[in-house]
């Protein structure tokens, strides 16, 4: 938004006026209502779980349902060590989000296959299937670097404006929803991944390379 | 509780009752000791039976299977060898000269089985089986029918080293998919190349989680 609207709006709360845009209330409530899928994968699903219980306590993010079914989430976190012969299942499970949905790819495995990268079995990062939004470095990462990526993403959703070339993914009539599912080949995933996501350059991740 | 046999006492244990069987002793030169038995393919199920059922040994539990890959070697020997060399004066002399001969050493893969008793409380007694090389003749006798708990675990060896046990009810792929081919568990085994470290977009991430990336 531009400043001088900003400043205006400021001015009117002031005089006890409230005013907003359908931007900023579609997005305040996107962003306030991410329910995350029940769906851990190795040790950082422990931390994940201890985000969620009463110490620290995720439900003041209104995250706090996690869903027993893709199709009723909004937030996949990639929490542990995606294994090859897990790979598909993980890509499987984000296609049959609906539209808006987001990825958190937690602890150092998710992301580039922490210690198991040199390993026969281990895929090197989620990211070379499907789009991750925010990465989280850490073997596990505690819960507070958790609640971090859970903010991070809050502030990408409330930033994504819904115009415009950067709009958000389901807002693109014709980005997809649907990622390819990698197959169990002779040697190891095919394809090893999904250039479209892996090595998308567009300052975007969430734009689709056209 | 009553003492396990040594090794040589086992070998000779089993020569005795099942004639015919050649079993070598492997001896563990580490502080441990763990002496193990090389048993051959024909009478090595016998000899299983009989680790099992002897009422002494009773070992009715086998805790472990695994594999081992042994590459093939190139060892070196230094050997005398007597030669007529030329002397100083032109005549020929007899001398002893050094020569180094290069002695190829076929490698092998090798399951190994873990035994103990929970009857007699005693153990382990580790066996040993060879397959004659790395290649095309890597079979071995499976000893899933003397006992149960082999099963996964030779699966495993199956699916990681490709030792195939010969007498498997269901030697399948354990831990990777049908369809995989190679096996990774073996020294020379080289992941695919495009598994490869290729560069991550750490620069277009940066960008995109910083507010400079709104437009």
């Amino acid at each position: 938004m531009a400043d001088d609207l900003k400043e205006l709006k400021i001015e009117l709360s002031k005089n006890g006026i409230f005013t907003t845009t359908l931007e900023e209330l579609y997005n305040w409530g996107r962003k306030n209502s991410v329910w995350p899928l029940t769906f851990g994968l190795a040790c950082c699903a422990i931390e994940m779980i201890a985000t969620t219980m009463a110490r620290y306590d995720l439900a003041r993010f209104g995250a706090e349902v996690f869903r027993p079914s893709p199709r009723q989430a909004d937030l996949i976190i990639v929490s542990g060590t995606v294994t090859k012969k897990m790979a598909p299942q993980v890509v499987r499970l984000y296609n049959q989000m609906p539209e808006p949905k987001y990825v958190i790819a937690m602890g150092a495995c998710a992301i580039s296959g922490g210690p198991f990268r040199d390993g026969y079995n281990v895929l090197r990062g989620i990211d070379r299937y499907i789009p991750v939004d925010v990465h989280i470095p850490g073997c596990p990462p505690r819960p507070e670097a958790l609640i971090h990526a859970f903010m991070t993403l809050q502030k990408k959703i409330d930033e994504q404006a819904l115009r415009g070339e950067s709009r958000p993914r389901h807002l693109h009539a014709d980005a997809p929803s649907e990622f390819p599912v990698p197959e169990f080949g002779a040697h190891g995933l095919e394809p090893a991944q999904n250039d479209e996501v892996f090595l998308n350059e567009t300052g975007n991740p969430l734009r689709v390379i056209q | 509780m009553s003492a396990l046999p040594t090794v040589e006492d086992l070998k000779a244990q089993i020569e005795a009752s099942l004639p015919g069987a050649a079993v070598t002793v492997i001896p563990n030169g580490s502080p441990s000791a763990q002496h193990s038995l090389l048993l051959d393919h024909e009478h090595a199920r016998a000899v299983a039976l009989f680790l099992r059922d002897h009422p002494d040994l009773r070992l009715d539990f086998c805790s472990l299977v695994t594999g081992v890959d042994w590459l093939d070697t190139e060892t070196t020997e230094k050997i005398k060898v007597k030669k007529m060399v030329a002397g100083p004066d032109g005549s020929e002399i007899e001398q002893e000269v050094e020569e180094t001969r290069k002695m190829k050493v076929p490698g092998y893969l090798e399951a190994i089985y873990h035994l103990f008793s929970m009857e007699k409380k005693h153990g382990p007694v580790i066996l040993r089986l060879r397959t004659a090389n790395r290649t095309d003749q890597t079979h071995v006798p499976s000893l899933t029918p003397v006992w149960r708990s082999c099963e996964f675990q030779e699966r495993e060896a199956f699916d990681l080293y490709g030792i195939v046990f010969d007498g498997h009810p269901d030697l399948r792929r354990i831990l990777m998919w049908e369809g995989f081919q190679d096996f990774p568990m073996r020294k020379d085994y080289v992941p695919p190349a495009d598994d490869s470290l290729a560069p991550l977009p750490f620069a277009s991430l940066q960008r995109a989680s910083t507010k400079e990336a709104r437009p």
